[in-house]
């Protein structure tokens, strides 16, 4: 889970203009992104993580922190491993 | 009469964003691009846009991202147009490269289909013209993202019926739109006060008297519009600024329509704001 945390906290820094991001904060409220961005995320976390992003987890929701993308990410991880 | 089938030509920004608000809304569309691998990108643009549409939950969105898909077939064929009940022509703001196809949809689609040109300048009266259905030709004048935008100005021809007005308006409420519906002079409402606004802010970009930022600042901070008149260009590409005013500069001889031999430059350059990552701002790709 940790590294997880760690591949997307690297991405976000990369994108976002905010240093020292907590991993609850949400981007999208704080507008250190606007909701274009979303997509790429969502890319992103496609082959960062060779996963697949159904269309049941396009929720803004599931996007909208460090720690929100990671529990999508091992909830996928683990459906594919299940 | 309910439409069902909807042809699209053209699969650039705006036939792309109307193919996909068409299937969002549960209708069938043929998007034609006579560019194959302008058809490639135009589908991983509309898969693209169909996720985040999903997404951002904005949009009413009929089945999933693949069901939308699937009502969208692309091809490179107008004679794949032979069934269509209503078509929306999206090509390049040019009358050279619009033209040419008017004969030839006249031809191919049913007599009864009405042909929605989608533009921003062009003369709906002259494209009718080459057509012999003249009373069955509109101007839809979709804002840009297609799917996001709630309003459509609507432009009535010299000849355009009733009818075509009423099954226009029908599609478009369809699609949860709203119209205004405005007379045919060149540049319409819309763009003959956009483009010179443009046009103007480009003017004081090359006379140096204020930053791109600046000038954009003007407008929202001061006006409260949502963006600014240089932001704006980069959103619907400085290539279709210049033909647009070009194309007002030809319908009216008036000196005030000639574009800002800065924009010119920019196009020359190969900068076209948001699609390719460079206008008066610098986009990261996504």
């Amino acid at each position: 889970m940790e590294t997880i945390k760690e591949k997307i906290r690297l991405f976000l820094h990369r994108h976002v203009a905010q240093a020292g991001l907590d991993d609850d904060q949400d981007i999208f409220a704080q507008g250190f992104v606007n909701s274009l961005f979303a997509m790429q995320l969502v890319l992103f976390v496609e082959k960062e993580f060779e996963i697949s992003i159904e269309d049941d987890d396009l929720d803004i929701d599931n996007f909208r922190s460090v720690n929100a993308i990671a529990q999508l990410v091992a909830r996928k991880k683990a459906h594919i491993q299940g | 009469m309910t439409i069902e089938l909807v042809g699209v030509i053209g699969a650039g920004v705006m036939g792309c964003g109307v193919a996909q608000n068409l299937a969002q809304a549960g209708l069938k569309v043929i998007l034609v691009d006579i560019s194959e691998a302008q058809l490639q990108h135009a589908q991983q643009t509309i898969v693209r846009s169909l996720r985040l549409a999903r997404m951002l939950q904005k949009t009413a969105f009929s089945g999933t991202v693949n069901d939308c898909m699937e009502r969208i077939s692309l091809t490179t064929e107008y004679e794949a147009l032979q069934q269509v009940e209503f078509l929306i022509e999206n090509i390049t703001e040019k009358w050279e490269m619009k033209k040419s196809i008017y004969p030839e949809i006249d031809r191919i689609c049913p007599a009864s289909c009405v042909f929605a040109v989608n533009t921003s300048a062009i003369s709906i009266t002259r494209l009718a013209s080459l057509t012999n259905r003249a009373d069955r030709v509109i101007g839809t004048h979709f804002m840009n993202p297609v799917p996001l935008k709630q309003t459509v100005e609507v432009i009535r021809g010299y000849h355009t019926s009733e009818e075509t007005l009423q099954i226009t308006q029908e599609l478009l409420q369809s699609l949860g739109k709203k119209w205004v519906v405005v007379q045919d002079m060149p540049g319409f409402v819309s763009n003959r006060v956009l483009m010179l606004t443009i046009n103007e802010a480009i003017f004081l970009l090359q006379d140096q008297v204020a930053s791109p930022e600046d000038i954009d600042r003007i407008f929202k901070e001061c006006f409260g519009h949502p963006m600014g008149p240089l932001e704006t260009a980069d959103l619907i590409g400085l290539d279709t600024i210049l033909y647009s005013i070009e194309v007002l500069y030809e319908a009216y001889n008036d000196s005030k329509y000639r574009p800002c031999p800065l924009l010119k430059k920019m196009v020359d350059a190969g900068l076209y704001g948001r699609k390719n990552g460079r206008g008066f701002y610098t986009y990261t790709a996504n």
